[in-house]
C-alpha cells in the first residue's frame, strides 16, 4: 500500500480530474477535455472510468465494479484488484453497500441512492461522432445546438428495420440542452439515467470526462410516431424469475437450448437468497456460486 | 420594392491576391441572377462570401429575414447566419457529393434539413421525403437506397430536392450542370427552371456555361479577375457584349 499513491494516481492529477468532474456537473451533458495519464492497462478497459474513480475515491469509501452487470468478470475483477491494492479501500458485490460503483455497459437494477457514485468507462463519448467525422464541426454543432443529425440517425433505423433498432449507446437530451451519448447501455437502461446518484462519465483514450447531477432530466430521442421503448428480451431470469431486470441470453448446448439470466448478478444472487426461483434454477446456497 | 438580397462592396483578398473586389448588385425576389467568367475569375469566392461560407474582408451582405427585415449577414452571429443557411438559403454544390450524405439514404437526405428545424415526426417526414423526390424525377421506390447507388445526374437531383425541401427562398448553385453529360444537363435545367418558376424562387447561379445563364438567369454578372467587368439583363449582354473580354466570352462558345 505504501508504495502507491493513495488510490494510484498523483495528488496534482486526481485535482486535475476533480476539476473536470465539477466543471462537468455544472453542465450536464458538456464533455468537458481533460489531460488523460497512461494508466497500467490497456485502452478500452476502463482507463477513463479507472481516473474519475480514482480522483473521487475517498480512504472511507466501499468500491463495487461490475462489467456488463457482473462483479466476477475479468474487468471488473482486476479493477477491483486494483484500488484495493493502491488505495486499500474496502470492496464489495452488493450495490447498496457501495459508496462508489465504476461500471461497464449496465446501470445496476437496484435504484441508487443520493450518497452513492456511479463511474462509466466510456469508449466513444461524441454521440455525433459517426455522422460527423470532424471534431471542430461535432463541437460546433453542440455549442449551437444543432442536433437534427441525430435524427437522421433514429429516421435511417426506421427506414431500414421498421423501428428503432439503436439498442444500446442510445443518445439522450440532459436537461434540456446537450446530446449525450450514455456509454454502451442496454436502451433499457435508458429510463434509470434520471437517478438520485451522481453519475460520472470518463472516456480515457477520447480525453472527455462529462456528467450527470441527481435527478436531472435525461430524454431519451424519438419521433412523435415512433416513440422510445425500453426493451429487454421477452422473459423472466430462469435463475430467480424476475421479471423486470435486463436479461443475458446463454447458449447452453448444441442442441438449440438456451436459458436467459439477469445480467446484474448482484440483483439475481439477492433474489435468489430471498427465496426466489426461476424456472430452471436452483434454491440458493450459500457455497454454491 | 425590398430587395431580398442587397450586396455592397464585397472584398475578399487572399494575401495580395484578389479573390473578388468591389462587388455590389441587389437580387429582387423571384429573381435568378447568373455569375459567368472564366476559372480563377473569384465567381466562387463571390458565391461563398454571400453564402456565409467564407467572411468578406470587407462590405455588406444584407438578407431580407422574415423577422426582421434586411440584416447584414456578416455581421449577424453564427447561429443565426447558420439558421439561415439551414431554412430560408439553399446551397447547391458543384459536386453532389459536398451537398449529400453518402452515407445515409435518400430518404434521410432529404429529411435532414426538416430535423434540423425540428421536425420530429417520421411520417411526415417521410411523406415530404416522397413527395421531393418525385418532384425531382427520382422513384419513390430508390427511398431507402444510399446516394452511392446513384448516377451522378440522380444524385445532383437529390442535392436539389434535400435542398428545396424546407422552402427556401434564395438558393445558391454553384456549377450546378458540371460535370454531367448534355442530355441530363437538358433534363435538370428544365427542372430547375421550373422548381424556380412555379416556387418563385430566387437565385444566384454561379456557372462557367453560357447555355444555363440563357436559360435560367433573368440578369448577368461577368467577372474577370475578380472584378465585376459587365452586368446586365441576360439577353442583353450575351447579344450585345459591350466589354471586350465579353465578347471574347461569347464568341468562344462552340457552336453545332
Amino acid at each position: 500500500m505504501s508504495d502507491y499513491n493513495f488510490a494510484y494516481l498523483d495528488e496534482q492529477t486526481k485535482r486535475m480530474i476533480r476539476r473536470a468532474i465539477l466543471k462537468g456537473l455544472a453542465i450536464p451533458g458538456y464533455q468537458v477535455p481533460f489531460a488523460s495519464r497512461e494508466m497500467p492497462m490497456p485502452y478500452g478497459w476502463g482507463t477513463g472510468g479507472v481516473q474519475v474513480s480514482a480522483a473521487v475515491l475517498t480512504p472511507d469509501d466501499t468500491f463495487k465494479v461490475i462489467d456488463q452487470g457482473a462483479d466476477d468478470t475479468t474487468n471488473a475483477v482486476s479493477i477491483r484488484r486494483f484500488f484495493q491494492k493502491t488505495a486499500g479501500v474496502a470492496v464489495t458485490e452488493e450495490t447498496g453497500e457501495a459508496s462508489v460503483i465504476q461500471t461497464r455497459h449496465r446501470i445496476p437494477e437496484a435504484a441508487l441512492r443520493e450518497d452513492q457514485i456511479l463511474v462509466y468507462q466510456v469508449p466513444i463519448p461524441e454521440p455525433l461522432r459517426f455522422l460527423e467525422p470532424s471534431e471542430v464541426e461535432t463541437r460546433k454543432m453542440h455549442s449551437l445546438e444543432e442536433y437534427g443529425l441525430m435524427h437522421v440517425k433514429l429516421y435511417e433505423d426506421i427506414s431500414q428495420h421498421g423501428a428503432i433498432a439503436t439498442s444500446y449507446a442510445y443518445p439522450v437530451k440532459v436537461e434540456g440542452r446537450y446530446v449525450m451519448d450514455p456509454s454502451p447501455i442496454p436502451k433499457f437502461d435508458n429510463p434509470k439515467l434520471e437517478m438520485a446518484g451522481i453519475q460520472l462519465f470518463g472516456a480515457g483514450r477520447e480525453q472527455r470526462i462529462y456528467a450527470v447531477p441527481p435527478w436531472t432530466r435525461v430524454v431519451s430521442l424519438d419521433f412523435e410516431d415512433y416513440p422510445f421503448e425500453a426493451t429487454k428480451a421477452d422473459h423472466a431470469c430462469d435463475l430467480c424469475g424476475a421479471e423486470d431486470s435486463y436479461l443475458d441470453e446463454l447458449i447452453v448446448d448444441d442442441a438449440g437450448g438456451r436459458m436467459f439470466m439477469c445480467s446484474d448478478t448482484n440483483y439475481c444472487a439477492t433474489r435468489r437468497k430471498a427465496g426466489h426461483v426461476g424456472a430452471q434454477g436452483v434454491p440458493y446456497a450459500e457455497d454454491a456460486a | 420594392m425590398t430587395p431580398l438580397l442587397q450586396v455592397e462592396n464585397i472584398a475578399k483578398m487572399y494575401g495580395a491576391r484578389i479573390g473578388c473586389t468591389d462587388v455590389s448588385f441587389d437580387l429582387y425576389p423571384g429573381e435568378v441572377m447568373g455569375i459567368v467568367g472564366e476559372s480563377g475569375s473569384g465567381k466562387s469566392t463571390l458565391l461563398n462570401c454571400l453564402a456565409g461560407h467564407l467572411t468578406p474582408d470587407s462590405g455588406a451582405v444584407r438578407f431580407d429575414t422574415r423577422a426582421e427585415g434586411l440584416r447584414d449577414t456578416v455581421t449577424m452571429s453564427e447561429p443565426e447566419r447558420r439558421m439561415l443557411g439551414r431554412t430560408d438559403w439553399a446551397f447547391v454544390h458543384q459536386h453532389a457529393r459536398d451537398g449529400l450524405r453518402m452515407n445515409v439514404s435518400a430518404g434521410g437526405n432529404v429529411g435532414e434539413r426538416l430535423m434540423a428545424v425540428n421536425a420530429r415526426h417520421y411520417g411526415e417526414i417521410r411523406g415530404k421525403a416522397i413527395d421531393w423526390l418525385g418532384r425531382v424525377e427520382i422513384s419513390e421506390d430508390r427511398i431507402d437506397d444510399r446516394p452511392t447507388a446513384f448516377s451522378g445526374g440522380m444524385q445532383q437531383r437529390l442535392q436539389i430536392a434535400r435542398n428545396l425541401v424546407t422552402g427556401p427562398r434564395l438558393v445558391f448553385m454553384d456549377e450546378p450542370t458540371g460535370g454531367l453529360d448534355v442530355s441530363v444537363q437538358a433534363r435538370l435545367l428544365d427542372l430547375l427552371r421550373g422548381l424556380v418558376r412555379e416556387m418563385g424562387l430566387s437565385a444566384i447561379i454561379v456557372t462557367h456555361d453560357l447555355a444555363v445563364v440563357r436559360l435560367l438567369a433573368d440578369r448577368l454578372m461577368v467577372m474577370k479577375d475578380g472584378h465585376v467587368i459587365e452586368a446586365g439583363l441576360t439577353d442583353q449582354v450575351l447579344d450585345d457584349p459591350q466589354h471586350a473580354y465579353t465578347q471574347l466570352l461569347v464568341s468562344s462558345v462552340l457552336q453545332v
